[in-house]
Formats: C-alpha cells, structure tokens, sequence
C-alpha cells in the first residue's frame, strides 16, 4: 500500500512528459514543412549569439524595466528548476529532501530558490499591472485581443499559483519539521517561507502534513501542466529561443537573398554562347513558385521564427508603418504565420499525414496585401527583437510572390519597375542624360 | 562657380590607360533628382579639392535594382545586377563610394553572390578615411556651436552598422551633435525604404516622415543632418510640413563638409 503515490506520481510523471514529447514531434514536423536553409555555417559565431541573445539576454535590457524583470523570472524559472530534479526523485523513491546530505549547500540552494520565488512574484504581478492596468501600447495592438490576451494572463496566473505552492510546501514542510514529525528531517534553510508557517502552528500535525502534500502535489502537477501548456501557448520561447538565436540570420541585415533559380534565367539570359534552343537540361528543377504565398513556401527557419515568437511586440512598437497607424504589424506577421501553420498541420493529422488542400493560405486568408506594401524595410523589427526573429524575411518573401507570381504590385511601383526595365533609373529619365549634373552649375 | 567640376569618367580614363583610385557610384538619385544633385555636386568639390582620384561610370551607369528588389521584382533586380557588375568588372573596379545607402548595401552585400566583389564604402566613410590621412583637413569656422542632429539611414545604420563615420564628421566641424529619442540601432525611418519612395503610403494616422521630422524638431535643431538622399528628401518635406524651412535645415554631410571648406 505504502508505494501507490509513488506508483501514481509515476504514471503522472511519464505521462506528462510522453504527452509532452509527442507534441514536440509534431512541432519538428511542421517546422520541417519549410523550405531547406543552410545554416551549417560560422558555428562558433552561431554558439556565441545563442549564449549571448538567449542565456545571457543581453536583448532584453534594451528595456531595462521590462528587461529586468523578465531577466527575475527567467532566472527563477531556470534556478527553481533545479529543486523539481529533487521533487522528482523525492516523488519517485518516497524519500523527503533528497539532497539534504549536501548540509549547508543545500539550505544555500533553498534559501536562494525561495528568495528568488519571491522575486518571481513580484515580477509576474507587476507584469499583470502592465498588461491590464496600465495599459502598455504594444499589448493593446488588434492582434491581441482574445486569445492571445488571455494567453499572456494565464502563463502569469500559473506562474503565481506554481510560486505561491512552492512557498506554501516549504512553509508547511519547515513547520513539520520544527515539530519533529518522524520522515520531515531538518534540511534547508526558509528565508521566505518562515514567516508562513507561522499560519500553521495551530493545527494538528496531521493538517500540516496534509498541506505540504497537498501543495508538494499541486505543485509538480502544475509544473507537469504547464510543460504541456507550452505548446499551445506563446509560451514555447522559453525552450525555442535557444535553437532561433542559434540559427538566425548572421550576414549584415540588409542583406537579402539572392533568389538561386532567378540567378540561372539571368544568366542565361546575359550569356551570348548560350543556345536559346537547346533542350532543357534533364536535371534542372523548375521552381514551383517565386516567393512565398503560404507556409510551405518559406524556409523552415521562418517557421522556427513563427514558433518561438512569444508576442512581446517589441518589433510592433519600433516598426515605422505600425507607429504611423499603417495595418502593419511584424509581431502579426509571426503570429498569422504560426496559426496557419498549425492549421496545417492539423490539416495534416487529420488526413492520415497528407495535406489536403483548404482552399487557403497565408497570403489573402491571415496577411493582406494592404500589411505587405506598408513595409518600408528598415529593419527595426529585426532590430527589436530579443530572439532573434525576422519578420521582413517573410514580408519580403511574400512581396516576391505578388510581384513575381501575381504582378499585383500597386501600380506606382510598376511605373517605378518598367522605368528601371526602360531607363536603368526609377524615375522616367534617359540613361544619356545621367551625367548631365556635372556640367549645370 | 569659380571652379568648373572634373568629373572624370571611367570611359575617358580607361582610353587613357588610367584607373583611378577609387568608383563614384553616383546613383540615381543623385543623377536625376533636383535636391540629390547638390549633394553629388558637393560631394565631387571635395573629391576635386582633396585631389582624389576618382571616375563616375555617366551613361554606364545605371539603376542598381535596389528598389526593384525590396519591392518583390528579384528578376529585374538581378537582370540589373549583372549588367552592372559586367560594367564594373570590365573596369576593373575595386573600390566603389557612394553617397546612396541603398547603393551601397545592395553592392556592398547583395553583388558579391552574383560575382561582383569590391570594397564599397559609404560617402561618410570615405570622407573619414580622407580626414584620417589628412587628405581633407577641416575647421569648424562656419558650423561652430551649431545644434546638428543625424538622422541614421536604415540601409547604413541597421542594415551595415555604420553609426559613428557620420557622427565624427559632424564633431569635427566643432558643431554641438545632439541625438533624437530615436537614434542609431533604434533610429526611426524616414519612410523612404523598400520602394516606399515611389508609391504613396499605405493608410494610416500620419506619415513616416512625419513622425520623424518631428523627433528630430523635438530636440531644436538648427541643422539636420542626412546621409542618403531620399531620407534627406523625406526630411525636407517634412519640415516644409511643419513651416520651419527658414529656421531648420536638412543638410547631407557631404554638403555640410563642402560648405565648411567655402567649395
């Protein structure tokens, strides 16, 4: 009889990283619907950035306030970690503080972990200030409303309700073993939660125990709730950054590709040896389309980017077209780009692993046309972001496709491109004429 | 004008057998636009005095496909990027300055993989280089004490991380810099980019250039400083907007630096 909780916590345990794991499967195989990209280059260049933009987050003081404070529940987040290994064990094999033999390191890895528990919630409920009392503009952006709202509430309810349990096991564990119960050795030292157990002295050392088990349960099944949260959430930033810092762009950002296919028909083109009716050579693939008009058209780079973005908005609130009032907005470029891609795969899952076509795409059904002719290229989205997500990779992605595929460039700008094709300038002056400025005074 | 320009080009050098030190690439902007010109202009009287020698393609010139590529056109992007590198490289060219930032990110970094590699600066930092070698020596005299704010053009800051070239012509003519709320890695746009330029806008509550022009009136001016003609365009539209071109002018550093020196 004695083992059925550490049976049950088990089961609890591996169904909760299994459900866990088949999700990031299928994570990896949507972002795997993308188009190849090389990123095998500057190894060491990419480890740097990662450790530097992601572990050291070194983007996110850009905004001391809002950086600072993520910096409390990042850490919190990654040190309090250290105690679930003990929770764990603790669960599995029925001991209490595992790792107490460590004697004074360990009250130091206690005590350090309830201070910063402390910090988390302070920084979570002034996060939930500045979502819903103050009224930070770049979360009241239309993007936001409904689901991503609550999206962002709810991962601050649940960290306050995982902090709060944590506190609550430690004061009631503390007070147990200040009573002398058989099993609640003295380990660890309570900064923080000394000052609850004092709610506890009254009660029967039975209701004590209770309330540590209570929340001892409460808490690791969050903490089992919350990993499978992430998937549905915004949230998956905090395993995505590591990989989307690592793999981002690296050449200077005003770089754009260089589109491989185009470069052949150029080529071609400009080459007098070539032979205009020659057969086609057998191997040459004919590329299904310029640009981008839906998921699988982008690299799966852009896809990673779609997952990790964790709608801070700080590339909204720098974007020139967004301040200005444009319908523009970069943070909702990533998010369109990640809920089509959810809808297919799920599309996916539905139709025994093929994807059926819907009858929609990216382009149109989540991003018009009026979001990608806003865009003045300037970068400060790129900028902005603390991961290390470019948004204009997809915009640019998805003008290539209109122009190139649909010729709907509004049509100033096929003024502007038949007086290049004519003149060699934008504007409808003659090429002869372009040293003219050297003789007027 | 005492002086007449010498602007050598690339044609009449090579028949010569001559190669000069370094490409104007003039762009065109600063070929055809009425406003850009003073700064091609401004930019060569420094050139002629600091006796750089140097050479314009002129008619050879033509579009880089700058505009033709952020606007989703990568065909007629790279048809114009091979005819120029043909040119280029039938040259021989292998250092290039341009006054254009979008000039210069689009051969500095988008040629290369389509064969045209050459050591591309901007105008700034060609003019630092000079200052540095003491080809150009300038005194403050005309700007001293003035209020001079830069605005940093994306595809120069952001887009290549050139900040400071500007900024330390802009101290050397003992003028006071002063920085806008937005500046450097976080500096507004002009409005211009990503063909923007040669279309209206999209709807919205206020224009780009707007917006900026007034960042850069916030912090009193008396001069604001550019580095790439369409901002430098954008900018004097907006301050036409605002009724302050009598008190406030929209200046290219280049221009700055010629009217320093009285060329």
């Amino acid at each position: 009889m004695d083992y059925i909780p550490n049976i049950i916590f088990a089961i609890i345990l591996f169904a909760g990283i299994g459900f866990f794991a088949k999700n990031i499967k299928k994570l990896a195989r949507n972002i795997k619907l993308g188009k190849a990209a090389d990123t095998s280059d500057n190894k060491s260049q990419r480890w740097n950035n990662m450790f530097r933009i992601a572990l050291g987050q070194t983007k996110m003081v850009v905004r001391p306030i809002p950086g600072i404070l993520h910096i409390i529940v990042y850490l919190g987040f990654i040190i309090i970690n250290i105690e679930v290994l003990e929770i764990i064990i603790d669960g599995l094999f029925g001991t209490h503080r595992i790792f107490a033999f460590l004697g004074g390191f360990y009250s130091f890895l206690i005590g350090s972990f309830e201070i910063l528990a402390l910090l988390v919630i302070v920084a979570v409920v002034i996060f939930w200030i500045r979502r819903n009392l103050i009224k930070v503009r770049r979360f009241l952006n239309p993007e936001m409303k409904g689901w991503p709202k609550k999206d962002g509430n709810l991962i601050l309810y649940i960290e306050l309700i995982l902090m709060i349990l944590f506190l609550t096991m430690n004061a009631a564990d503390y007070q147990l073993q200040q009573m002398n119960v058989a099993h609640y050795t003295k380990a660890g030292a309570f900064p923080v939660s000394q000052f609850i157990a004092p709610m506890f002295q009254e009660m029967s050392v039975s209701s004590v125990i209770g309330i540590e088990r209570s929340a001892w349960w409460l808490h690791i099944v969050g903490i089992l709730m919350f990993l499978n949260y992430l998937y549905y959430s915004k949230h998956l930033h905090i395993l995505l950054a590591f990989p989307n810092t690592y793999f981002g762009k690296l050449r200077p950002k005003g770089q754009f590709d260089n589109l491989e296919a185009v470069t052949k028909e150029v080529k071609l083109m400009m080459d007098p040896t070539a032979d205009p009716f020659a057969a086609p050579d057998g191997n040459a693939t004919v590329p299904e389309k310029f640009g981008a008009s839906d998921v699988m058209d982008l690299k799966w780079v852009q896809l990673l980017n779609a997952y990790t973005c964790t709608e801070c908005g700080r590339c909204t609130s720098e974007c020139p077209a967004n301040q200005t009032g444009k319908k523009l907005s970069p943070r909702k470029i990533m998010m369109d780009t990640r809920d089509r891609l959810e809808e297919v795969g799920k599309n996916i899952d539905a139709n025994k692993g093929e994807f059926v076509a819907d009858g929609k795409q990216l382009l149109g059904d989540y991003i018009t046309h009026e979001e990608l002719w806003a865009c003045t290229s300037c970068n400060a989205c790129v900028e902005a972001c603390p991961v290390s997500i470019d948004p204009l990779s997809i915009i640019m992605d998805m003008r290539q496709y209109l122009v190139m595929e649909q010729s709907a460039a509004p049509s100033d700008l096929n003024n502007m491109m038949g007086n290049i094709e004519n003149n060699g300038a934008p504007w409808p002056f003659n090429q002869m004429d372009r040293l003219n400025w050297s003789k007027e005074s | 004008m005492e002086n007449e320009l010498r602007v050598p080009t690339m044609a009449e050098l090579f028949a010569a057998g001559q190669q000069p030190e370094v490409l104007f690439w003039v762009g065109c902007a600063g070929s055809f636009d009425d406003r850009a010109k003073k700064i091609t202009k401004a930019f060569v009287k420094i050139l002629n005095k600091a006796n750089v020698s140097f050479a314009v393609l002129g008619t050879e010139e033509s579009c880089t496909g700058d505009p033709a590529k952020r606007a989703g056109n990568e065909f007629l992007f790279q048809m114009q990027a091979v005819t120029n590198i043909e040119v280029l490289n039938a040259y021989a060219v292998k250092k290039v300055v341009t006054a254009c930032p979008h000039c210069f990110n689009t051969i500095k970094n988008e040629y290369p993989g389509l064969g045209g590699n050459y050591e591309v600066v901007h105008h700034t930092q060609f003019l630092k280089q000079l200052l540095d070698e003491g080809r150009i020596s300038m005194e403050g005299g005309k700007f001293k004490g003035k209020r001079i704010t830069f605005h940093d053009p994306c595809y120069l800051g952001r887009a290549n991380n050139v900040y400071e070239a500007p900024r330390d012509l802009i101290r050397k003519l003992d003028a006071e810099l002063v920085e806008m709320k937005n500046c450097k890695k976080r500096g507004l746009c002009c409005g211009a980019g990503g063909a923007q330029m040669f279309k209206e806008p999209e709807k919205g509550s206020k224009d780009i250039n707007i917006e900026r022009t007034e960042q850069a009136l916030d912090i009193k001016p008396e001069i604001i400083a550019a580095g790439c003609p369409f901002c430098n365009t954008m900018l004097t539209d907006g301050v036409k907007n605002k009724e302050k071109e009598a008190t406030v002018a929209v200046m290219d550093i280049a221009e700055l630096i010629a009217s320093a020196e009285d060329l």
